[in-house]
């Protein structure tokens, strides 16, 4: 028997024989002036007389962020990598005309130096079970790409051959849960809302994603916008709506121009509108472009903002599913979520629930990102172990260097530590580590990376985006945030610890929102998981991973000194003695700690998280 | 009716009340801040934390719904750990300026941190500063007391429909304030203070005239004269510890006396005068067919509020001065001549309920009198500080009586201090002007109501149709019905503020209740004073007090007259939105002669 992802593949036997070329349009490679090279890219090709006959489009992000820009040459499915406009006018003479693959530019495995032609043989892709992802760096967001796809037969499915608690039953059998932060089971949201008493009902597409660093829902809706809309009017049709709407950030022009379109283009064939494929099911879905604000990601918040108001959150219950949008029954979804929909509907929740584990169905994207040799979004089943996606995935950590740490879940979520390095990444196993799987950020951090200094880090944005309203919220995360520059400032005291814990517990029990709740999760993992650093900070003036600027302490290794003298010329201030084949020293009382040896010594033998004065041996 | 346990009492209440009221009910006082109950439950303050047996949170008592089998504990150690800690969060953003704060021993805050024993401050950190907000000439913002309670903004949202305040900024910046923060001065506010009534600290206040008095007091040059609003006599007492409603008419006008006053005059006068130039423009209105409904304009909030909102509407307003305005204006010109004083000496003060009439006798067309009417205005609660200040005791006070001439008044004018009255008063005249019969039945309960009321009176062959409306969310329903058609009348009466001028923004602050049905009960039950000196007076009609009488043939002739027309009656703008002051209406202010 086949699993889902080959039943999916399977579909993607092109019978296309002609080059297509599909350029990256992901953040990153848009930075790196993917643009530019699809010009080339069009002036070569008008220059040959090649324009309409092979088409070239900007896609989603095809994953892997360190290859961009990168673009994909079919049928054979090349990668071409780190391109530049000249990259782009050779590929078309070289690849398109000629019929020769460009060796040059293909993307080499640094550890094994092969190299990977395509996405299929690359260790970032190969370990991935891309679902959710299907579409995306493979076809473009028009609807007739989609449709090739087999594009809204799931919603067909559910029209022509299923009853709205047949949906709802399809969608609970998948055990799909939330894929926003959440993670409420979503055949139960739904059914929640059906039960709601009222004709009037609303869909809405949580599309307000926030958290630094993740961006799969915007990646979805730039490279695969049809799978959400279609996901949306199943929902609608599930829970008896007749209205949706997408609720997206304005810092996402693409996302908001690709949905905006793809509305257009499913109300152009009927999908959108009165009578839906003549099944008497009407429904139209509306953009709301958010703000920018962290909050209003959280359901009621989303609710204030979609009504025009000021985007602070209520108090629950009232649920939106009982009392949402207009004061009616109010579904209110992810995009991450909503992408999952069709594939549940056509191939079946049990199938789906193949994937993942007994509480965690199906696959998930996180973000990877931090000190990890590759990055970008990563799908895997629920349950796929940490190091995998680190290791196996990620490639592991720059320099060899140790894993200290794994931040999940962006700033609602917590950080973990190597002992639980083998840890499934589902929603139970991070919960009980005092994490969560959030929205899927997952941020890689080595020994460099000061713990306090990334609960500061992510104090100072829940801070920041606080809406104001409750007292935990607003002043707490304020004095946390306080005490946490105090001690990343090196004037830190012991009891300081009590009071951010006492703080932090007071905001995760009292605080009106998820925003608030959540909040102190980053604090209070590494308070319970790496205090011994906090400790160095408060009791030692020091920061171990040398990361604080105001502790940074620069101290000689000796095992790794190699008496290259390139310290003791580069100082400032004299500080630094030694000659040959002896260790170099810095002398702690002349040292101005400018950090200048740490930046340049070749060795690596400086570090910033020297011991204290007082315990050096001079 | 639903069954939960409470701190292991097992209880039954009523389906649909909250954790809160079903603790309170049974005498367990879960404490509250930002809570006012039926106008305010944002559930932003959290100091009503309570556990929930099985729920992962605390959750805020003031909005959970009581259910089926609820176990609650409301004072474990760790929710009292929470609630300190909360007040502890609150003052570590609030300045301690309680000594020198107006709330100082009448501040929720203060109550709050005193109930749970907060006695040192572990949580120290950046404080926000927030410029204050005095340009408007009646309400003093202070943000920086403010505690993010948002009673201000449901009260002006929801109470009075004007919307003036909302959160502005975000995290630990945010506050409530105007549009961008900025002045109250730039917005349309109608100066009715009630934000000030229902604020739990000092962020609100009235912009202080007390030191102004005090200096004008002491100038011997000065000829100070004062007049007190109908409502004072019932509420001033409540400072100094009388029962609510309790009327001290003698001994506040003995305290003025001490207090350097060298006349003490009725403001009822001045509404005696109110009603019989309101009742003779009603005749009018009723004789030339309208435009109707005449609205009263003793208000300058409903004023201001009907330029604003309204501006279509103006015609519709009486142009009959206020009893304020009106008193000013007689005082600088009939009572100068009669007493033989130049009336540039005459510094004529003003005891209201009101933060509103501070803006009013500013107003620039206020000087028909060839002086600005009215010099200073004091609230309730500045009259007491004075008082306070002075080490004058309301309640040594022996009882004496106003000075005459503008002294004497008609129980029509004592009740205009509560909702109803100035209705009631008009009609009293209007009827016997209009059927030429005595009035039979002086009083008209038909019109005394807490609510919203209406009604017919048969006058001779005209059934004339009233209306009372108080709070101008209530005005602006009942304006809407009118624009609709749904309703029809002659006259109506609007106050801006709940019971009328003993519910004003500028009355004694009580903080006893956070229940806001209550508290608009408390104030209706000021009223009760006013109504029972008007039937304590011999005199209870306007147009037959002796005084009044006297004013028409000596000095204004009759009602509507030219002079009464120069000096008591008044004219409307067009007030944009979020604009500069406008100037006064051009054609009316022709038809005012300069003296």
């Amino acid at each position: 028997m086949s699993t889902l992802l080959e039943e999916l593949t399977e579909e993607r036997i092109h019978p296309e024989t002609t080059h297509r070329i599909l350029i990256c349009g992901g953040i990153p490679c848009t930075s790196l002036g993917c643009r530019k090279v699809k010009e080339a890219f069009e002036s070569e090709l008008s220059e040959r007389g090649l324009t309409g006959s092979v088409p070239l489009k900007i896609v989603g992000c095809i994953g892997d962020c360190s290859l961009g820009p990168a673009a994909i040459v079919y049928p054979e499915g090349i990668v071409y990598q780190k391109l530049n406009p000249d990259h782009a006018r050779m590929i078309v003479r070289e690849h398109i005309i000629a019929g020769r693959v460009v060796e040059q530019l293909l993307h080499r495995d640094p550890q094994s130096e092969k190299i990977l032609r395509q996405r299929e043989e690359m260790p970032f892709y190969r370990q991935q079970t891309r679902l959710v992802l299907r579409n995306c760096g493979v076809i473009s967001a028009h609807i007739e790409d989609y449709l090739k796809y087999r594009g809204y037969a799931a919603l067909t499915r559910a029209l022509t051959e299923m009853s709205p608690e047949q949906v709802i039953d399809e969608v609970k059998s998948a055990g799909l849960r939330g894929r926003g932060g959440g993670g409420f089971p979503t055949g139960r949201k739904w059914e929640l809302v059906r039960a709601a008493a009222g004709d009037e009902k609303y869909v809405i597409c949580n599309a307000d994603e926030g958290d630094p660093g993740a961006f799969m829902d915007r990646n979805i809706l730039e490279g695969d916008p049809h799978s959400v809309l279609e996901g949306l009017l199943i929902a609608g049709y599930a829970v008896g709506a007749q209205r949706g709407y997408i609720y997206v950030r304005a810092e996402y022009p693409t996302a908001v121009h690709h949905s905006k379109a793809a509305i257009e283009q499913a109300r152009e064939k009927k999908l959108l509108g009165e009578n839906i494929l003549e099944k008497g099911y009407s429904f139209d879905i509306e953009i709301r472009i958010g703000a920018g604000a962290f909050v209003c990601g959280e359901e009621t918040a989303l609710i204030s903002s979609i009504h025009g108001t000021r985007g602070d959150p209520n108090p629950r219950p009232p649920f939106p599913a009982e009392k949402g949008l207009w004061g009616k029954p109010t579904l209110i979804n992810n995009v991450e979520t909503l992408a999952n929909i069709p594939l549940i509907i056509l191939h079946g929740g049990g199938r789906f629930a193949e994937l993942g584990t007994e509480n965690s169905r199906g696959t998930k994207v996180f973000a990877l990102a931090g000190k990890v040799r590759r990055t970008g979004l990563v799908e895997v089943p629920l349950g796929t172990s940490l190091r995998t996606i680190i290791y196996d995935i990620g490639g592991g950590i720059p320099g060899d260097r140790k894993f200290k740490a794994a931040q999940t879940g962006g700033p609602s979520g917590g950080c973990i530590g190597p002992e639980l390095l083998d840890i499934t990444m589902d929603y139970r196993s991070l919960q009980e580590a005092g994490s969560m799987i959030g929205s899927g950020g997952l941020i890689v951090m080595d020994e460099n990376t000061c713990m306090v200094d990334i609960a500061r880090f992510y104090l100072d944005f829940t801070q920041d985006e606080s809406c104001g309203k409750c007292t935990p919220c607003r002043i707490g995360t304020k004095r946390a945030l306080e005490i946490l520059e105090k001690i990343t400032a090196g004037k830190g005291e012991e009891r300081d610890l009590e009071q951010l814990e006492q703080l932090a517990l007071l905001m995760k029990n009292g605080s009106l929102c998820g925003l608030g709740r959540s909040a102190p999760n980053p604090v209070l993992s590494t308070l319970y998981r790496f205090r011994d650093e906090y400790l160095a900070h408060i009791k030692e003036h020091r920061c171990p991973a040398g990361a604080c600027r105001a502790l940074a302490r620069p101290y000689i290794m000796e095992d790794k000194c190699r008496s290259c003298g390139i310290c003791s010329r580069i100082c400032p201030a004299a500080a630094v003695t030694g000659e040959k084949g002896v260790p170099y020293r810095i002398d702690p009382e002349k040292c101005i700690d400018c950090t200048k040896c740490y930046e340049e010594c070749p060795f690596d033998a400086v570090t910033r998280g020297g011991p204290l004065y007082a315990e050096v041996d001079h | 009716m639903p069954k939960l346990i409470i701190d292991q009492q097992e209880l039954k209440v009523e389906e649909g009340v909250t954790v809160l009221e079903a603790a309170r009910k049974f005498g367990i006082d879960i404490p509250t801040l930002c809570y006012l109950k039926d106008l305010n439950a944002p559930a932003a303050c959290r100091v009503c934390l309570v556990q929930v047996e099985g729920r992962p949170t605390m959750d805020p008592a003031c909005v959970l719904a009581v259910q089926e089998g609820m176990i609650v504990q409301t004072h474990t150690p760790e929710i009292l750990a929470a609630r300190k800690q909360i007040i502890e969060l609150l003052l570590s953003d609030h300045p301690f300026e309680c000594l020198t704060c107006e709330r100082n021993l009448n501040c929720e805050l203060q109550r709050m941190a005193k109930r749970y024993g907060v006695r040192d401050l572990r949580l120290e950190g950046s404080r926000n500063h927030f410029p204050i907000d005095d340009l408007s000439p009646s309400v003093v913002r202070e943000p920086d007391k403010c505690i993010r309670c948002r009673r201000c903004i449901s009260i002006c949202e929801y109470y009075q429909a004007v919307g003036i305040y909302r959160m502005v900024e975000r995290s630990f910046n945010a506050v409530a304030g105007p549009a961008y923060n900025g002045s109250l001065m730039e917005t349309p506010c109608i100066y009715c203070g009630q934000c000030i009534t229902v604020c739990p600290t000092g962020a609100l206040r009235e912009q202080d005239s007390t030191s102004r008095v005090w200096e004008a007091l002491q100038d011997p040059d000065l000829h100070v004269i004062v007049q007190t609003a109908p409502s004072i006599r019932s509420t001033i007492g409540e400072e100094f510890g009388y029962p609510v409603g309790a009327l001290v008419t003698g001994q506040m006008v003995a305290s003025l006396r001490r207090l350097g006053f060298d006349r003490v005059f009725d403001d009822c006068f001045g509404a005696d005068v109110t009603v019989m130039e309101e009742a003779a423009e009603l005749m009018e209105r009723l004789a030339s067919g309208g435009p109707f409904p005449q609205f009263t304009s003793c208000c300058p909030s409903w004023i201001r509020f009907c330029e604003s909102f309204y501006p279509d509407l103006i015609d519709n307003l009486s142009e009959v001065k206020s009893p304020q305005q009106i008193f000013g204006a007689l005082a600088k010109t009939y009572y100068a001549r009669e007493a033989g004083i130049d009336p540039a000496k005459i510094f004529c003060v003003s005891i209201m309920p009101c933060v509103s009439k501070k803006y009013e006798l500013l107003r620039p067309e206020m000087n028909d009198s060839g002086y600005r009417d009215v010099d200073a205005e004091l609230s309730t609660r500045e009259f007491a500080q004075m008082l306070f200040q002075a080490g004058i005791d309301l309640r040594k006070m022996p009882e004496e009586d106003f000075d005459s001439p503008l002294g004497s008044a008609s129980g029509a004018g004592v009740i205009f201090g509560s909702t109803g009255g100035v209705l009631e008063a008009a009609l009293r005249t209007v009827y016997e002007w209009l059927t030429g019969e005595e009035l039979q039945q002086v009083e008209f309960p038909e019109v005394r109501s807490q609510e919203y009321k209406d009604a017919e009176i048969q006058m001779g062959d005209q059934r004339i149709k009233v209306a009372v409306a108080r709070g101008t969310g209530e005005a602006r329903r009942l304006i809407e019905a009118l624009l609709k058609g749904e309703k029809e009348y002659h006259f109506v009466e609007i106050m801006a503020c709940p019971s009328g001028c003993v519910g004003g923004g500028g009355q004694p602050i009580y903080i006893e209740t956070n229940d806001w049905n209550e508290q608009v009960a408390h104030r209706s039950r000021r009223a009760g004073g006013l109504f029972e000196q008007d039937r304590q007076k011999e005199c209870r009609k306007s147009h037959a007090n002796p005084a009044i009488i006297k004013l028409y043939a000596d000095f204004l002739d009759h009602p509507g007259s030219e002079t009464a027309h120069r000096l008591l009656h008044t004219g409307y703008v067009f007030r944009k939105l979020y604009a500069p002051e406008p100037l006064p209406k051009k054609e009316h202010k022709q038809k005012v002669q300069p003296l």
